[in-house]
């Protein structure tokens, strides 16, 4: 269980902000990524949670190479995807695959089921024959869920449940190791929801997949997840096991952000234990000096403004968690 | 103001004994050129002062429609009401003249929806658009209506209010544009309030802040709230009661406890099945088989039955379930909400 299948070290991703039109001068930079690690391992789930513009989308592209970082390194079965080019590129590539948020947009109306699912042997031919492809589609529609007769129709004659999956089988089509799945339930309604979840863990149950689960819903994340990591600002500021992140959470952002969480159940109304944040996200073009959650942090004192606390384990925080005065606090379970 | 107030906010036959709001047997449906959408189908519920009610359901079940009709901003054609009333204090809305109809909204009930920024307009400041509000129903003068505009948003805690008045939209987050519509909604102290996915498309911790300010301005001004919604969490959090609705009906009515601890409806109990929870960790959750139906082609007898458990064959014949009355004040769809209870 413990082999690394995927790795990365210090990876940053900056947006230019430029002026001029003939002669850009660059004038800043949106920090979305700023300086991430993480580990995942073989048929494993890693949930990274975070609110909008916390730099979770960003973060997947990287690692599925549709954006290139600004520095850092992604390491897959040893090679740095960073730094790979051309053929190499395009057959490390192949093992890392991605499931998309909207299941409306990401599908091409003008292709059929079986043409979407079948775009990545165009682009590998060597996985599998011309001849075997449609077969292999067929196969694809069948393991997640769909009726394999169905491979000319076109998306919109699909459901958005059944659209996701038709995502999914597209992930699956080049039989990669690591799966980054971006918010693929939040456009679904809840009955759909979970469908698409079991069969998410079905998948990695029978192929040893290992996933790179993005959500904001907090809920799901914890029903699929082994380890999570809690992003803001570019940052993760906590990383743990899903109990340890759930039950005893030591940074200040990840108990507001599970307190914040409502939970359906009114008996429990008035009894938990409810932090509201103050104010929005600061813009991660200019973030703040030192602790980024310090402008909305109820414990925040001068030192976080100077010194930036590192992600690592702490006197009080059993797992790494990236604050000066981390302590653990169940939010979760009310009182 | 209580003259002008009086003057321009006058509905004849309004009997303030009668109950603030009351939905009975509403009927919409959508004439498209590919057949008739049935969206609403006999959508039955009440709302008291004060009082918030939920209106739970997945996409697609008719709860936007429902309030659409209710407001009168149904788009029509194609969406037609067939029938029913929708009664504010004993008078029936759907009769009413436009114009009166015109009094109804914003002064007597206004309505906020899920994304801020395309119910407001782009090339109007914020405070141009609270002081219309003012302008044209209380006849106010600019200078007046811009005074009041400052106070309302200063009400729903927007910080430097008397800077931000002369904002537009795009300038706010979405938090702040969310509680820039609740001003709006707000300004004439309408007595019914309708949320229509208020939180939906905001961050957990941005949602706690709104949620916050509803429940705080509902206790001040007494006022009703339709909270619409498909989320759960916030519905155990701020109802009162909720009407659990599919495909256009109303299938369970009940007190907020009550659903939760032991729902009568299967679809309400499959939803709440649906849900992750801590216990069910490393399991399949619970799915519920098949698709809502095509609003076109709702299937015979009770509009649940291809999907549910409990469904025997009186289900899946006509007349469809009536409400039956599972306890006072509460009412579920389910020939069989006995069974469904008793587990």
């Amino acid at each position: 269980m413990s082999d690394v299948v995927l790795e990365t070290k210090g990876l940053v991703k900056h947006f230019p902000i430029t002026q001029g039109i003939v002669f850009k001068t660059k004038v800043g930079a949106v920090q979305a990524v700023d300086g991430v690690d993480l580990q995942l391992r073989r048929g494993e789930t890693l949930g990274v949670v975070g609110e909008s513009g916390c730099g979770k989308s960003t973060l997947a592209k990287l690692l599925v190479g549709l954006e290139k970082p600004t520095s850092g390194s992604i390491m897959v079965r040893g090679q740095d995807m960073v730094r790979l080019k051309g053929n190499e590129l395009r057959r490390a590539r192949r093992n890392i695959q991605m499931v998309l948020q909207d299941p409306y947009t990401s599908l091409n109306p003008r292709m059929t089921v079986g043409d979407i699912i079948g775009e990545p042997f165009e682009i590998h031919p060597e996985v599998v024959p011309r001849k075997g492809r449609e077969r292999a589609v067929q196969d694809l529609l069948d393991t997640v869920g769909l009726n394999p007769d169905h491979i000319n129709r076109y998306p919109h004659q699909f459901s958005g449940g059944q659209r996701q999956r038709i995502g999914i089988a597209r992930a699956l089509a080049l039989k990669p190791e690591i799966i980054v799945c971006d918010e693929p339930v939040s456009a679904l309604d809840v009955s759909i929801q979970a469908q698409v979840i079991n069969l998410l863990e079905r998948l990695q149950d029978e192929f040893g997949l290992s996933y790179i689960f993005i959500a904001h819903d907090l809920s799901v994340v914890r029903h699929i997840s082994d380890r999570v990591a809690v992003m803001y600002l570019g940052r993760i500021v906590e990383q743990g096991y899903d109990t340890e992140i759930y039950d005893q959470p030591t940074h200040p952002y990840t108990q507001a952000l599970l307190s914040a969480v409502p939970v359906p159940d009114p008996r429990l109304r008035g009894h938990r234990d409810q932090i509201v944040l103050e104010g929005d996200v600061p813009s991660p073009a200019n973030p703040p000096s030192g602790c980024r959650f310090r402008t909305r942090c109820w414990k925040a004192q001068s030192v976080c403004a100077e010194k930036d606390p590192m992600l690592q384990t702490r006197e009080r925080s059993p797992h790494p968690s990236a604050c000066h005065f981390a302590e653990i606090r169940d939010v979760v379970h009310g009182h | 103001m209580t003259d002008i107030k009086a003057q321009m906010d006058v509905i004849p036959g309004v009997d303030p004994r009668a109950p603030l709001l009351e939905v009975n047997d509403l009927h919409v449906e959508f004439r498209t050129q590919y057949g008739v959408a049935k969206a609403v189908n006999g959508a039955n519920f009440w709302l008291s002062p004060g009082e918030t009610l939920a209106i739970l359901g997945e996409s697609g079940c008719g709860k936007s429609v429902t309030a659409q009709a209710i407001m009168g901003i149904l788009d029509s054609p194609p969406g037609f009401i067939t029938k029913g009333e929708v009664r504010y204090r004993g008078v029936d809305l759907l009769k009413l003249p436009e114009e009166q109809r015109r009094r109804v909204r914003a002064n007597r009930i206004a309505m906020i929806f899920q994304d801020a920024l395309s119910a407001l307009n782009p090339v109007y400041t914020v405070g141009f658009q609270l002081a219309e509000v003012f302008r044209i129903h209380r006849g106010m003068s600019r200078g007046d209506a811009k005074k009041r505009a400052i106070e309302l948003l200063d009400q729903v805690k927007i910080p430097a209010a008397k800077a931000r008045v002369s904002d537009y939209p795009h300038q706010f987050s979405g938090g702040m544009r969310q509680r820039v519509m609740i001003a709006m909604a707000l300004a004439l102290d309408p007595e019914v309030l309708i949320a229509d996915e208020p939180t939906t498309a905001l961050d957990v911790t941005v949602q706690a802040q709104i949620m916050g300010l509803l429940a705080e301005l509902q206790q001040q001004r007494n006022m009703g709230l339709i909270l619409i919604t498909h989320d759960m969490g916030v519905v155990a959090d701020v109802a009162d009661r909720i009407s659990v609705m599919y495909a256009g009906k109303v299938v369970e009515e009940a007190a907020v406890y009550d659903i939760y601890s032991r729902p009568a409806h299967p679809y309400t109990r499959a939803l709440l099945e649906s849900i992750p929870r801590l216990d069910m960790k490393g399991q399949q959750l619970n799915v519920i088989r098949g698709l809502p139906p095509a609003l076109t082609d709702i299937p015979k007898g009770c509009a649940f039955n291809p999907r549910c458990r409990y469904a025997k064959d009186p289900c899946r014949q006509d007349p469809a379930p009536p409400a039956y009355a599972v306890a006072p004040h509460r009412t579920a769809r389910c020939h069989f909400f006995r069974e469904v209870l008793g587990e």
